[in-house]
């Protein structure tokens, strides 16, 4: 009798504890997602707060080379895929646009519905990331840029608490500074794979870190993308290698400055 | 085709203007003064006044001294020309061709309009109904020659319409001064007992030319059509278009910016009554000092939104330079479209590229980085990488082909290929190595060839061998060879990263 009622008293505790989770996270102003959209990303979700990826936030991803930039743009443009749907728009926003549109239809985005804002001046990527994230009517806004400080990342921030639209910035340097970003990634590229021995390039495969992500966990996969989806790597169970997130950021630091 | 031309005689202008406004006039005999070498002398007199023998020309103590009573008001010069230019604007419903002729006429070119209107005399009355509903008295004839129209508005007899091909007959019975000559003229014919066209038209020209002048000539053949007169139209002003006028010069950005929207509203009440949406709009400010400063702005759909309008023109405004101070804002719509309520309910539940939040947010991107900063891509049937496809200007334009899929395109292509350095086995494989920027990869995997041809009824040049390579770290590149391996000078470039 007594045991029962110690069993039921837990659950309503661990009821009260995952209440009081997402009663946090809705102050930090992570919404739980209505209908969460599956990504597709598999093993990575856990890591999630929620266990979904947070839509309404900005994402950074950091790639200073541009090897590292074309597998970041490529990961990015899968997780758009399934974010834009049928209806979706997204706005792509660089001052050195390198993107060819006719390759994002292989990571499964429509490329005209993709508005590309070109801006000559660096400083005005920032002014058009602010009014774009502020818009609802986008699914998503893709920024490259190289610099970004706390305050301008925790106006982004803001804007798209408000808006729910979700933010993805790859930044083409390497420094690493505090930001109000919900997460921080690096996308870098692997070799492919082919089954049998097969010559020629397989499907994209990448590393992908996440270096920090709030409320949420670090780690690192492998990740191929393979006919329209993310299919886990030979070497998905990672995780474990990358136990101390902030010491790999700072080693990764040193060999760039080296 | 034969010409038909209508001339309206306003015979009492600028009266008719004056009881318009002050409407008790209309029962009085009045008349407008102006000073003419030291004495005031009457300009216009009403219907009333001419009743009682006072016209143009007399000096006012005569005219008073018949009438004690007359009512007098000081004349506006260029009034009749002000008067006329707006009657002619309005005009422009019966035909969209409609010229001033000053002092008191208006000529109409109605070539092929009238049968709009059930014939010549249905045109004329209905034109002399709507004028007299306006408060103005006209006469209206039509004629094949402009000459002719003239002299019949003023000197004809009822019906004013004359049929096609009868202008000479009925120029006959008309006075010497329907034939618009100098008023010396008149009075040499008169002098010499010709007191109606029919007397002198068939009189010998050189006779006519000696004794009146080549000008009485002129008139004659404008009048029998065989000179060709020329008019200038009056062009109408940007039909939506509105101005603020203000007592002080503005000076501050708070000031300029009030005008603007209330400026703003008006225009969009209007738009918005008569469904349409502007498409670009024009804020001019006249400044004291004679100059105008304007900026424009564009939107991606039409719009009669003031919020999102006074955005886009809220970007700009700090380029106007009030200096002394600006004295008259306008603001101007050159390009207006249909918008129906229907269409705004669309866009604004559609989502996605339709919807209206996104073309506003494109609007005020462009307003600030210009329109080259906006891009948005469709597909062209072309292998060449460079012309697979190509900008579009609107949100809205569908792909009319489908994105390919089929071969392997880098998500990354360099906006120009960059030469490398390589390393080849044997003719039309793959490199083992290449340089790139001082860094050497050596290739692991390889796809390819891919040849791409061009497209020569495009451009001249050699075709592209691409492969596929990947590195031993994993990049991912687009290689190609320009030209031919047997030829010795082809050359081998990095043209983009694959994902």
């Amino acid at each position: 009798m007594a045991a029962g009622l110690s069993i039921m008293q837990e659950a309503y505790q661990s009821n009260i504890i995952t209440a009081l989770k997402s009663d946090i996270l809705r102050m930090e102003g992570l919404r739980p997602a209505t209908s969460p959209i599956d990504l597709g990303l598999g093993p990575i979700c856990e890591f999630f707060p929620n266990g979904s990826f947070p839509l309404g936030a900005v994402h950074e991803f950091m790639s200073p080379v541009p090897e590292d930039n074309a597998s970041t743009c490529g990961f990015i443009s899968g997780i758009l895929s399934s974010l834009m749907g049928d209806n979706g728009t997204a706005l792509w926003i660089s001052s050195s646009r390198r993107i060819f549109p006719p390759a994002l239809r292989a990571f499964g985005v429509q490329p005209d519905r993709i508005v590309f804002v070109d801006i000559n001046k660096e400083k005005d990527v920032m002014w058009v990331m602010d009014e774009a994230l502020k818009c609802g009517a986008l699914t998503a806004v893709v920024g490259e840029m190289r610099e970004i400080s706390f305050t301008e990342s925790r106006r982004l921030q803001l804007a798209v608490e408000q808006s729910q639209v979700t933010g993805f910035i790859i930044r083409h340097n390497a420094r690493v500074n505090t930001t109000a970003c919900v997460s921080r990634w690096r996308i870098t590229p692997l070799p492919s794979e082919l089954s049998d021995d097969l010559p020629g390039v397989g499907f994209p495969q990448w590393r992908v870190e996440l270096l920090r992500m709030r409320n949420g966990r670090s780690g690192a996969w492998d990740l191929k993308w393979i006919n329209g989806r993310f299919v886990p790597g030979n070497n998905s169970s990672r995780s474990a290698a990358l136990s101390n997130t902030l010491n790999y950021e700072g080693q990764h630091e040193k060999k760039k400055a080296g | 085709m034969q010409g038909r031309f209508v001339s309206i005689w306003f015979h009492h202008l600028t009266t008719d203007w004056f009881s318009i406004r002050q409407p008790h006039l209309s029962q009085l005999p009045f008349v407008l003064k102006a000073s003419s070498h030291g004495q005031m002398v009457i300009t216009a007199a009403n219907t009333l006044a001419e009743r009682e023998g006072i016209g143009r020309g007399m000096v006012l103590a005569d005219a008073k001294a018949i009438v004690p009573d007359l009512q007098v008001l000081d004349d506006i010069p260029d009034l009749p020309e002000k008067l006329l230019t707006r009657l002619a604007l309005w005009c422009i419903r019966f035909s969209p061709f409609v010229a001033i002729d000053p002092p008191e006429g208006l000529f109409l070119d109605v070539s092929g309009c009238t049968h709009l209107w059930g014939g010549d005399l249905a045109y004329l009355a209905d034109i002399e109904k709507k004028l007299n509903l306006r408060g103005y008295e006209v006469r209206v004839a039509i004629a094949d020659t402009l000459g002719v129209a003239w002299g019949m508005a003023r000197y004809g007899k009822q019906p004013l319409a004359v049929p096609p091909g009868d202008h000479f007959e009925a120029m006959l019975p008309l006075p010497p001064e329907a034939l618009r000559l100098e008023p010396e003229t008149v009075e040499r014919l008169n002098k010499l007992g010709l007191r109606q066209i029919s007397q002198f038209i068939r009189m010998p020209r050189t006779t006519l030319r000696r004794r009146f002048g080549p000008h009485c000539i002129m008139r004659m053949d404008m009048a029998l059509g065989q000179e060709i007169e020329i008019l200038a139209p009056v062009v109408p002003p940007e039909p939506y278009q509105d101005r603020l006028p203000c007592l002080e010069p503005i000076i501050t950005a708070i000031g300029i910016e009030i005008a603007l929207r209330q400026l703003l509203e008006t225009l969009c009440i209007r738009l918005q009554q008569e469904q349409k949406g502007l498409r670009a709009a024009i804020f001019k400010c006249y400044r004291v000092d004679g100059k105008i400063e304007s900026i424009t702005i564009g939107t991606h759909r039409p719009s009669f939104s003031v919020a999102h309008l006074f955005k886009l023109f809220e970007i700009k405004l700090s380029t106007i330079e009030p200096a002394l101070g600006i004295e008259l804002f306008v603001l101007e719509a050159p390009q207006v479209e249909e918008y129906l309520p229907e269409q705004k309910k669309m866009w604004e539940a559609g989502g996605g590229l339709e919807d209206i939040q996104l073309s506003e947010l494109v609007d005020r991107l462009t307003g600030k980085l210009g329109n080259e900063a906006i891009h948005r891509f469709i597909p062209e049937e072309h292998h060449w990488p460079e012309r697979s496809y190509s900008p579009t200007a609107t949100l809205h334009e569908e792909p009319t082909t489908a994105w390919p899929l089929d071969k392997p395109r880098p998500l990354h292509l360099l906006p120009k290929p960059e030469r490398i350095e390589v390393t080849t086995p044997i003719p039309d494989y793959p490199p083992m190595l290449f340089r790139h920027k001082g860094k050497l990869h050596m290739i692991l995997k390889a796809d390819g060839p891919e040849r791409i041809e061009q497209e020569w009824w495009l451009q001249q040049g050699q075709h592209r061998d691409y492969y596929r390579v990947e590195d031993e770290d994993g990049n991912r590149y687009w290689l190609f060879r320009l030209g031919h391996y047997d030829d010795k000078v082809f050359k081998w470039f990095l043209h983009g990263y694959f994902a």
